[in-house]
This record gives C-alpha cells, sequence and structure tokens, in this order.
C-alpha cells in the first residue's frame, strides 16, 4: 500500500537547501521570490505573444524582472551568510519555502490577465522600490535605484495596455473585466504587515507597505477610469504566499522552473 | 496575423547628443504612444540609443525605383562638386 504523507509533513525533496527564517534573509526574499516568479510567468510568453513587438516587450519585462531577483537573491545569500547562492535560491527549494505574494504566480491567461497582473503589481512596485532607494541597508537601497525605473517602465507599458484593452472592443473589455475582478483578491496581500516585515521597517531597512495603499489605489483608479473599467469592491483578500502557502498554481510553475536543476544537478552552460 | 489592421510605424533612433535620428527599422503598433513602446523594447535593448522618433510608414513619401536613371545619374557627371575635384593654393594651409 502507498503511504501518502500529508502536505504539511512531506519531508524536503532530496538536493533541496534550507533557509534560514531569519527575518532580514526572509524580507529580501520576499521580494526576490515576487520578481523571480512574475519574470518567469512573462518568460513564458516567449514565442506567443500576439504580435512580435508584444513578444519582446513581455520578455524585456521578464529579464527585468530576473534580472531584479538575481541581486536580490544574492544579497539574501549575503546575509543569510550560510554559503547559498543565487541558483540555490531560485531552483533548490521546496514549493513552501518560497515566500512571493500570491497575485505574482496567478497563471498568464489571455493578455488581459497578463497586462492586469502586471499593471496591479507595478502600480505597487514602483513606489515601493522608489521609497526602498532611502533604505538603510544600502544593496537594497542600489537594487531599489535601478528597479525604480524598471518598474516605471512596466507600469507605463501595463498601463497603456490595460487603457486599450478595457476602452477598446467589446471582447477586450470583457476579458480585461473578467481578468481585473479575478486578479483583486490578490491584491491585498502586497500591503499586509507581518513580523517580517515589521521587523524591516522598524529597523529603517524595509517600508511599510500598508502607507503606500492610497497612492496605489489612487493610480488603480485613474487607469482604470481611463480604460471604462470599473473598479472593484474591496472583498476577501486570499494572503498565504508570504508564509509559503500557494495557490494550485505554484507548484506547477516550479515543477517547470526548476526542472533542469532537479534532474542534472549543479549543470551549468 | 494582426499586421493587416494594425500600421506599421518607421523608427529613427539618435545614438548620442550632436548626432542625427538614424533609420533603425520598422514596427506594427496601434498608435503612436504604443509605437514608441515597441520601438524602445525591439531597437534599445543594448544601450543603442538616448531618443526615438517614429513616424507613420504611410507619411513617407518615397521616391520611385524605376525613376532611379533620371533622378541620380545626372549628378555622377558632376566631378566638380566633389571638394577633392579642387586645388587647394598651400597658402591657404589647412581649410
Amino acid at each position: 500500500m502507498t503511504h501518502v504523507p500529508s502536505r504539511e509533513g512531506t519531508a524536503a525533496m532530496p538536493g533541496s537547501i534550507q533557509v534560514a527564517p531569519s527575518p532580514p534573509v526572509q524580507y529580501v526574499l520576499r521580494r526576490a521570490d515576487d520578481a523571480l516568479i512574475l519574470g518567469h510567468r512573462l518568460s513564458e510568453w516567449c514565442g506567443h505573444a500576439p504580435m512580435m513587438e508584444e513578444d519582446m516587450a513581455l520578455a524585456n519585462m521578464g529579464l527585468d524582472l530576473i534580472g531584479q531577483a538575481r541581486s536580490l537573491y544574492a544579497h539574501a545569500g549575503t546575509l543569510e551568510a550560510a554559503g547559498h547562492d543565487e541558483d540555490d535560491f531560485a531552483y533548490r527549494r521546496d514549493e513552501r519555502a518560497y515566500v512571493n505574494l500570491l497575485l505574482v504566480e496567478q497563471p498568464n491567461g489571455d493578455f488581459a490577465a497578463t497586462m492586469l497582473r502586471q499593471f496591479l503589481y507595478a502600480a505597487f512596485a514602483l513606489p515601493y522600490w522608489t521609497a526602498m532607494m532611502a533604505s538603510r541597508d544600502a544593496t537594497l537601497a542600489a537594487i531599489a535605484a535601478k528597479a525604480e525605473k524598471e518598474m516605471a517602465y512596466h507600469l507605463r507599458h501595463a498601463g497603456e495596455w490595460v487603457v486599450r484593452l478595457g476602452d477598446g472592443t467589446g471582447e477586450s473589455h470583457a476579458r480585461a473585466a473578467a481578468a481585473l475582478d479575478a486578479l483583486w483578491p490578490y491584491t491585498g496581500e502586497m500591503f499586509a504587515v507581518d513580523a517580517v516585515e515589521r521587523a524591516a521597517i522598524e529597523a529603517g531597512e524595509g517600508i511599510d507597505p500598508s502607507g503606500l495603499r492610497p497612492g496605489w489605489r489612487a493610480m488603480v483608479a485613474r487607469v482604470l477610469a481611463q480604460a471604462t473599467l470599473a473598479m472593484p469592491e474591496d472583498g476577501w483578500m486570499q494572503q498565504g504566499g508570504r508564509q509559503g502557502r500557494h495557490s494550485e498554481h505554484m507548484g506547477y510553475l516550479l515543477a517547470e522552473l526548476q526542472h533542469v536543476q532537479r534532474s542534472i544537478p549543479g549543470a551549468v552552460w | 496575423m494582426p499586421t493587416a489592421a494594425i500600421p506599421l510605424w518607421e523608427v529613427f533612433l539618435r545614438s548620442r547628443n550632436g548626432l542625427s535620428h538614424k533609420h533603425v527599422g520598422s514596427l506594427h503598433a496601434t498608435d503612436a504612444a504604443l509605437a514608441l513602446q515597441a520601438a524602445r523594447d525591439l531597437f534599445t535593448r543594448r544601450g543603442e540609443g538616448i531618443s526615438i522618433w517614429v513616424v507613420p510608414s504611410n507619411a513617407i513619401t518615397a521616391s520611385d525605383p524605376a525613376d532611379q536613371g533620371m533622378l541620380f545619374e545626372p549628378a555622377a557627371s558632376k566631378i566638380y562638386r566633389h571638394p577633392t575635384f579642387y586645388e587647394i593654393p598651400d597658402e591657404v594651409g589647412h581649410m
């Protein structure tokens, strides 16, 4: 008879690393995982976008995010001081050890869903990284100075598409509206503050995301109004990504992301 | 293919201050704002430019290739239009 272990009790996969639970390491890992997972989602469009120009735009944004993830993983490795490098963090953790927002792991769906997801995240990430440029952690401040420009472009590009899809044809409006409603419950998590966040905020190294919420709402409201899309009501908000509790999509994403490193550990090219 | 409905744009880049914009290629975009973004994404990935122009391709009036002889061949015999045609007296020095 096959023994099926409970999910909570599942032993780590062979070759997985265990990351220190220390708040400063986890704080940086959260941002690194956001960037890696969203960057990976955008990379899934490569060769599949509706037109060549947009294929390049999506890949460019994905590369921006993967670049951010690399810098942040390297920084997490320095803070942790356990000998873990970027690839260890990106490829050799189990699902429960990833602490990204649930928003960024949501499937690409159609083009409208991808653009709405990018817009909702970028509208948060731009003010977040802008504020982070004043962090007491000099490495985070330097990463922020680069990320801020990248996210400004993501916000502009995704925002332009949200307007065009919302205020486009009947079908594009319906798809954009459906994507907005489906993604909205994942936006609350961006502003949640728990012990890990609080420790970084109090140390002057992290940003209080709850303070960014009014500006985020104003930016989203402005673009949605232009797009003739109704701003959804704040109802039940999904949470759990920051604690490693993911949606059902995450396992499939990681299976693809980690496949080569798990099959051929330490492979390089 | 969406390209039938989506207009074509010509892209010009200025690589640095003091140089003029140069044609680098073309792309499809629904409007000027997206054409500018697509130009950034397609043509400035390796630090090629500091300024972008996009122009609707149908705004360009082009010469007819069949007119090449009439338009351009008459210039071929006017060698005195090249500065190298003239001898500069030594007293002038560097010009």
